[in-house]
């Protein structure tokens, strides 16, 4: 019962307003690229043991993506050779130029904030940072980058937040929504008070491995079960800073759910405010309905786009969150990436269009 | 957020909907209401020697084995009026016929007793409890009652073990539903489970999921969150991993009859689930080679959900009902004693005038085939 109505073009990219894209994945395209901006100890380490994560595998994500290019589009292979998303030259061509990008926001999924030896982490944390400026957002200005850190050392993350203090370049402090604990405890409040105090939102990106099991009943079996729980990473996200008080304690901090869809998030909204009105004793703390918390605190980015079995049911998902929290992404070069000519299969009138495709995140990150 | 409009958009295709209110008529079927089991003591005259002497010796000092996910004193547990001065709120058979069975009028009620048996990590004591609980829920509930019907409880430790007891208890046709917490040792869909689901099918008794945790594996992928709010927040996503995980494992290829009933899940989330999934199919289907139609679809068909408690805010139940794209999907339930409502009004507000009667009646009669035997 699809709409066969024609793919809604989006206002913006017709009007050449630019677009602002909140994931892009930039990866390195040799051995060795990120090594060589760590401490020499740490690059030894690195070379010789890897980054140790919760996974089986050295070389393929837990749950391949069982599709040709093994999770990436296949026309996203550079033809220099070297992974999709390592080719700078290539990136241009293929999505900055064509699609009208007025920004595009690295998101390095950097896997030193899931590395068991949080030293080695850290590390691999500043090299990602360093590799950032010099490989893209140096060359290329319309590129911005994520300030990674490690979240389970904190200590470690503060410092290295401080590091790039006022570095234009850096555009959000970046760490995974799956953590050794539940992201609204209080041993993570001062990565968010350092992000805060230096107007930095905080963005959290799917990641495909973590220390805990990605359900309440262990490790599901496929990859269809796992994407779908990327989705649950981020509302537990939202439920623990909102449930423990973040932004009561923190009033300026901004946070930026990546890659985790939105269909979710307003019945998030509802059950959130149901229990709290049910059980105020234990959260005495939460002053407000929790709903109004997501609605002042949090953004989404659309991709992957959600799509209704009727389109214009996306415009009362859009109604419920608020179309002023939701910010335009490709996830390119990965194989569900959203082209925004065709994202939208309904037609969103031109304020909502320009500010989901371009407005919202300029405000967010603070673009001119 | 609830239902505010936003500044750039309206809400389209307006739906005739009833207010919160008392049931328009008797004879609806309860798909969700919770006798208490008084204590593990209960149990013991349906318990064999070797567990009867067990239990007694590990009950000194009045320990208990009550669900974590229902701490007994917590505001959801138990309405604030239907707690009784002494003993549990659902314990007594003459409070919730006062209570539940008279003011509602209900035809049926599918008792669902939550108690720590089904969550047990010992898998012989866990069956052991079951068992007798099944026994104790027809003695002391069923034959006192003959509005009641029930579930039964089985514990998934030991697969073969649940499919013997499903097969032994099944033959009281006051049975009518086996039941599973929404959160234990392994997604509900893999392939050690199935032995529970061949039996299932063969007796035409639907899987029921129930909120509820083993607390085996943390609610979240980062660890056990602080407050029971959140724990009852994330009951949500555990039903999303086993709607996806039931389908995924094929379990519906492999049993074409089966049906789940999704218990207490709040309902809201599905829509959102439907077309993250749905999509995905299209582009991972080869994955899933078992999987022959959209996942919408295999939902529409496979699964029901109660109504109580129902997320969404008044204004937009019809909007999010619409978004599932069925009615035939929705059991009605009071989930008495537990806390979702105040007064009289059952029926949650919002819900579209024409679904009423599907909700009530004909939606659980046909989701469970034994109502029609009597």
């Amino acid at each position: 019962m699809a709409d066969t109505s024609q793919p809604y073009v989006s206002q913006a990219r017709v009007n050449h307003r630019g677009i602002v894209d909140c994931d892009i994945h930039p990866v390195t395209s040799k051995p060795g690229e990120l090594s060589q901006f760590m401490p020499k100890r740490w690059a030894d380490i690195f070379n010789t043991y890897g980054a140790r994560v919760a996974q089986p595998f050295i070389g393929m994500v837990p749950y391949p993506r069982m599709t040709a290019g093994n999770g990436s589009r296949l026309d996203a292979f550079p033809p220099t050779g070297g992974a999709p998303g390592s080719d700078l030259t290539f990136m241009r061509q293929q999505l900055l130029d064509p699609l009208g990008i007025e920004y595009g926001v690295l998101q390095p999924l950097s896997i030193g904030s899931q590395t068991f030896d949080q030293g080695l982490g850290a590390a691999i944390c500043s090299a990602s940072n360093e590799w950032q400026m010099a490989m893209w957002t140096g060359p290329e200005p319309r590129l911005k980058a994520s300030l990674c850190v490690t979240q389970d050392d904190p200590d470690a993350a503060v410092a290295e937040i401080a590091r790039h203090a006022g570095n234009p370049q850096f555009v959000q402090v970046s760490i995974p929504p799956r953590a050794n604990e539940p992201l609204g405890r209080k041993r993570y409040w001062p990565i968010y008070r350092a992000a805060a105090e230096r107007n930095l939102p905080i963005a959290l990106h799917s990641a495909a491995y973590g220390p805990g099991a990605n359900s309440g009943s262990g490790w599901m079996s496929y990859y269809i079960e796992e994407h779908y729980a990327f989705a649950h990473s981020l509302q537990s996200v939202v439920t623990s800073m909102v449930m423990e008080g973040v932004f009561e304690e923190i009033p300026s901090l901004r946070v930026i759910c990546v890659e985790g869809g939105f269909a979710w998030v307003p019945a998030l909204g509802w059950r959130l405010d149901r229990a709290w009105e049910r059980n105020r004793d234990e959260l005495a703390h939460v002053k407000r309905p929790p709903s109004e918390y997501m609605r002042k605190h949090f953004w989404y980015t659309t991709q992957p786009m959600e799509e209704p079995e009727h389109p214009k049911h996306l415009l009362d998902t859009i109604r419920w969150i608020g179309g002023d929290r939701l910010m335009f992404s490709t996830d390119y070069p990965h194989w569900d990436f959203d082209d925004p000519r065709q994202a939208f299969k309904v037609r969103l009138d031109d304020e909502l269009d320009q500010a989901i495709f371009r407005n919202n995140a300029k405000a967010v990150f603070g673009l001119e | 957020m609830a239902g505010r409009p936003h500044q750039w958009l309206r809400s389209s295709d307006e739906i005739p909907t009833m207010p919160r209110m008392k049931l328009p008529y008797s004879g609806a079927i309860d798909c969700d209401l919770h006798p208490a089991l008084p204590g593990t003591e209960s149990l013991l005259p349906y318990l064999d020697a070797y567990w009867r002497d067990t239990m007694v010796m590990i009950m000194k000092g009045n320990a208990r084995m009550e669900l974590n996910s229902y701490p007994p004193n917590a505001p959801l547990t138990a309405r604030p009026d239907w707690r009784p001065k002494q003993g549990k709120a659902g314990g007594d058979l003459a409070q919730v016929r006062s209570q539940a069975l008279d003011p509602f009028q209900i035809k049926f009620a599918i008792c669902n007793c939550l108690y720590g048996a089904m969550a047990a990590y010992n898998p012989d004591l866990g069956a052991a409890l079951c068992r007798a609980m099944n026994d104790w829920m027809a003695a002391e509930w069923l034959d006192k009652e003959p509005r009641l019907r029930a579930s039964i409880v089985v514990s998934l430790m030991d697969p073969d073990a649940a499919a013997e007891e499903i097969e032994r208890r099944a033959a009281d046709k006051r049975f009518v539903q086996v039941l599973m917490l929404a959160a234990g040792e392994m997604p509900l869909g893999r392939r050690a489970y199935w032995p529970i689901y061949r039996i299932a099918e063969r007796l035409k008794l639907p899987i029921g999921v129930h909120a509820g945790s083993m607390m085996r594996h943390a609610q979240t992928q980062s660890g056990y969150v602080s407050y029971h709010a959140e724990d009852y927040v994330h009951q949500a996503q555990a039903f999303a991993t086993q709607t996806i995980s039931f389908f995924a494992e094929g379990v519906f290829a492999k049993f074409p009859e089966l049906r789940v009933v999704l218990i207490e899940s709040g309902v809201s989330w599905l829509p959102g689930l439907m077309w993250r999934v749905s999509k995905d199919w299209r582009g991972v289907r080869t994955e899933v080679p078992w999987i022959k139609k959209i996942p919408a679809d295999i939902i529409r068909d496979h699964f029901r959900l109660t109504i109580q408690p129902l997320d969404a805010p008044p204004d937009e139940v019809a909007r999010v009902l619409d978004h599932i794209g069925s009615d035939d999907i929705l059991l009605f339930a009071t989930d008495y004693p537990h806390w979702q409502f105040d007064g009289d009004d059952v029926l949650p507000a919002g819900l579209p005038e024409q679904s009423v009667k599907k909700i009530l009646i004909d939606n659980p009669l046909a989701t469970y085939p034994r109502l029609q035997e009597g």
